[in-house]
């Protein structure tokens, strides 16, 4: 266990991707009880955008002056694809059955990952993403990489500030009225067609910096990693609590941490060798997201919700 | 206002529908084409490889260099009075669309051999359909000895499968067992860090490393197993980095295995990950940058900028003007399109000028087959008894500022037994 600080480093990074994915899931499901499959290609389209913003810069640039640029071309790709899906994809169905927005979803899924395989240049494999030069910051007891860094540091300032706009300003509280009552709210004059666009658009910007985040973890972005990075993503929200946007980034903690454990320490159970390593790693996150949802069938921090369910 | 948001989606999507069909239908058109033209027969050769997704720079130079093998038989007239033609098929890397790739080939009557594929459990999908039709298929990149040998080729009760299946590149039980001899004999590596992805490749080529390497002498500190989907290896790369390791072995493929290389080096180890010819590829450079530097890769046969046969095929690959290069295997697509080509060939003259029709013909280009002897590409290229490349030379590449670079060239001889 002499490693047990870096491995908790490792899935507290990845759990804090997972979480900032997990909220534009939650925010959407919370507002509009839609589970927006697509969300997963959003994120591929934001780590898409900062590719381009990153190359459209001159050579030899650095990160640190290209990175705001890279967030901000990132962030602006994937609201405008969010808020588009909501506007052309989700919108004309709502009020319809149910399961019609959720195979809506699916076919957007795929029609985005097509689109960006067909028409983004060289993107039919896996397009390099710039890396951070330079090695990692050693505390002594655990060494930081500069990667794990920028997540450690945006997770934080992004939960803060949607913290703070949901609970402080007018445009916030009237989203929590649409979550609670969406007939009431309108009702009350508030605009749910504007908040529901406003989830949309503010569950892109995250993945946008989620994308960014794993483009910077793994060195490359390419037009299918918004699928495992959506199903662990969906999987975060749930285990935290559909809806609940403290839940869905501690979901994505949990999970994380718990396939960094897996990989490092199952293996090394006397009689589990085989059932130890990166292979197994999803096998026990998706136990325990059953054990959570056996004891606490709302998710870690859900609610239950007596009108819908 | 709601029609209209309507009426502009489906109009995009009908758009994209329309171009999606159109880019399907120009294959289908050449099906139609018939099987002579011009006084003279056609020939045509079915090539089936990764053309997109993650393995595709090294399908595109597989699909170029056996381009390249049809348009040199057609400028030399290699085979009087045939003209060859190449049809494409896309596998997407997935053993469900080989197999469908290969009815389509069978379906083809003017289709006497197929080169292809890359992967080596896309081969085992596709080998049933192409062996019952008697259509001869010679791989330039499968190395699963399985494909060949039958399914217990371990325990020495080596059998063959299909008469049809052909390979020019070596396979895994050459290849990790001669990269356990060279690091444990020339590097003096003792502790190795095993990683597979568990497809048909990596596992095969990981098992016969470790059987190799513990043989030798040297042990193996750790094992693990990885989704080839996966790009997030920040856990494996810290057990690697606290196990001490001297190196890393890799049974997998580039797109996975260079972002595990990357964040093994991160995690601050200084092992070295060693793989076969599926890490031998420029994209696994272009990926991994610094962080895959002084990794190793053993490929099939001598580089080819060392053979005098491969001089040639380099110069008019690059003439033809391909906007992509050959990569590992350019030079083993050159010399499967060309044994067909010869194969052909020898039917055509033992048969008065004429190629048979149907499966008669398809059967015969078999038997020519594993007659097929020339010096090709990469040395001479002829087929044992299982199908299998005569020529057992590997090679180790280490990637040296940003490039491949060749430190080794040999045979591979079984040590011991």
């Amino acid at each position: 266990m002499h490693d047990l600080p870096d491995q908790l480093t490792n899935g507290l990074a990845l759990g804090a991707l997972y979480g900032l994915i997990a909220i534009g899931y939650t925010m959407v499901y919370g507002i509009v009880q839609l589970i927006n499959f697509a969300h997963g290609e959003i994120f591929m389209i934001g780590g898409f955008g900062a590719l381009t913003a990153y190359l459209w810069l001159p050579d030899g640039t650095g990160l640190t002056l290209a990175l705001p640029l890279m967030l901000l071309l990132g962030v602006v790709c994937a609201t405008l694809v969010a808020v588009g899906a909501e506007r052309f994809a989700y919108r004309p169905l709502r009020g319809g059955p149910r399961l019609s927005p959720l195979i809506t979803a699916i076919g957007l899924s795929l029609a985005l990952q097509q689109a960006v395989w067909a028409f983004y240049p060289d993107a039919k494999k896996a397009r390099p993403f710039p890396q951070f030069q330079g090695g990692d910051f050693d505390l002594g007891f655990v060494t930081l990489s500069r990667e794990d860094l920028f997540i450690f540091i945006a997770a934080p300032v992004c939960m803060i500030a949607l913290a703070l706009f949901v609970a402080k300003t007018r445009t916030g509280r009237a989203m929590q009225a649409t979550s609670q009552d969406p007939d009431t709210a309108k009702l009350m004059g508030i605009n749910t067609d504007r908040i529901i666009v406003l989830a949309f658009a503010i569950g892109g910007a995250f993945a946008a910096i989620a994308a960014v985040a794993q483009g910077f973890k793994t060195g490359e972005v390419q037009f299918r990693m918004g699928f495992i990075a959506g199903l662990k993503a969906f999987t975060a929200a749930v285990l935290g609590g559909i809806g609940n946007i403290y839940g869905a980034m501690i979901g994505g903690l949990v999970l994380g941490v718990a396939e960094a454990m897996a990989i490092a320490y199952v293996g090394d159970i006397p009689g589990m060798e085989q059932f130890g390593g990166g292979s197994w790693k999803d096998v026990w996150a998706f136990i325990l997201l059953i054990l959570v949802l056996l004891l606490r069938p709302q998710g870690l921090l859900g609610e239950r919700l007596a009108d819908r369910a | 206002m709601r029609h209209r948001s309507l009426l502009i989606l489906t109009t995009a999507v009908a758009a994209a529908s329309l171009a999606l069909s159109a880019c399907g239908s120009r294959d289908d058109d050449d099906d139609g084409d018939s099987g002579t033209s011009g006084g003279g027969t056609t020939v045509t050769i079915g090539l089936d490889a990764p053309l997109t997704g993650d393995l595709s720079a090294l399908g595109q130079g597989i699909k170029n260099s056996a381009d390249l093998a049809v348009k040199t038989a057609n400028k030399n007239k290699e085979v009087e009075g045939v003209t060859f033609k190449l049809e494409s098929l896309d596998d997407q890397a997935q053993a469900g669309v080989g197999q469908q790739n290969a009815t389509r080939f069978v379906g083809n009557k003017n289709i006497y051999g197929v080169v292809g594929p890359l992967n080596s459990h896309v081969g085992q999908s596709m080998q049933k359909g192409l062996g019952n039709a008697g259509l001869v298929q010679v791989s330039p990149a499968n190395t699963a000895p399985e494909l060949s040998q039958g399914p217990d080729w371990q325990s020495g009760k080596k059998k063959r499968l299909y008469d049809t299946y052909f390979r020019t590149s070596t396979t895994d039980a050459v290849q990790g067992p001669y990269a356990a001899q060279y690091l444990y004999n020339e590097r003096k590596l003792r502790r190795a860090y095993v990683i597979d992805d568990k497809k048909t490749y990596g596992a095969g080529l990981a098992g016969t490393f470790s059987d190799e390497f513990k043989r030798l002498g040297g042990t193996v500190v750790g094992t693990d197993h990885i989704n080839p989907d996966d790009r997030d290896f920040s856990a494996v790369g810290t057990k690697v980095a606290k196990s001490k390791a001297d190196f890393v072995y890799y049974g997998g493929e580039y797109p996975a295995g260079s972002p595990l290389s990357a964040q093994i080096t991160k995690a601050g180890s200084k092992a070295p990950v060693v793989g076969g010819d599926a890490l031998y590829s420029a994209e696994y450079i272009k990926l991994g940058k610094k962080n895959v530097e002084g990794d190793l890769a053993t490929s099939v046969g001598a580089p080819l900028e060392t053979l005098d046969t491969a001089k040639t095929f380099m110069k008019d690959y690059k003439a033809a003007g391909y906007d992509l290069p050959y990569e590992a295997y350019g030079g083993y697509s050159y010399d499967s399109a060309w044994a067909i080509v010869q194969a052909v060939k020898a039917v055509v003259e033992d048969n008065d000028g004429k190629l048979p029709k149907g499966k008669e013909g398809r059967e015969k280009v078999t038997e020519a087959m594993q007659k097929v002897s020339f010096s090709g590409v990469t040395g001479q290229v002829s087929f044992d008894k299982y199908g299998d490349t005569t020529n057992k030379q590997l090679s180790v590449y280490e990637v040296k500022s940003g490039e491949h670079k060749p430190v080794k060239t040999g045979t591979f001889q079984e040590s011991g037994s």
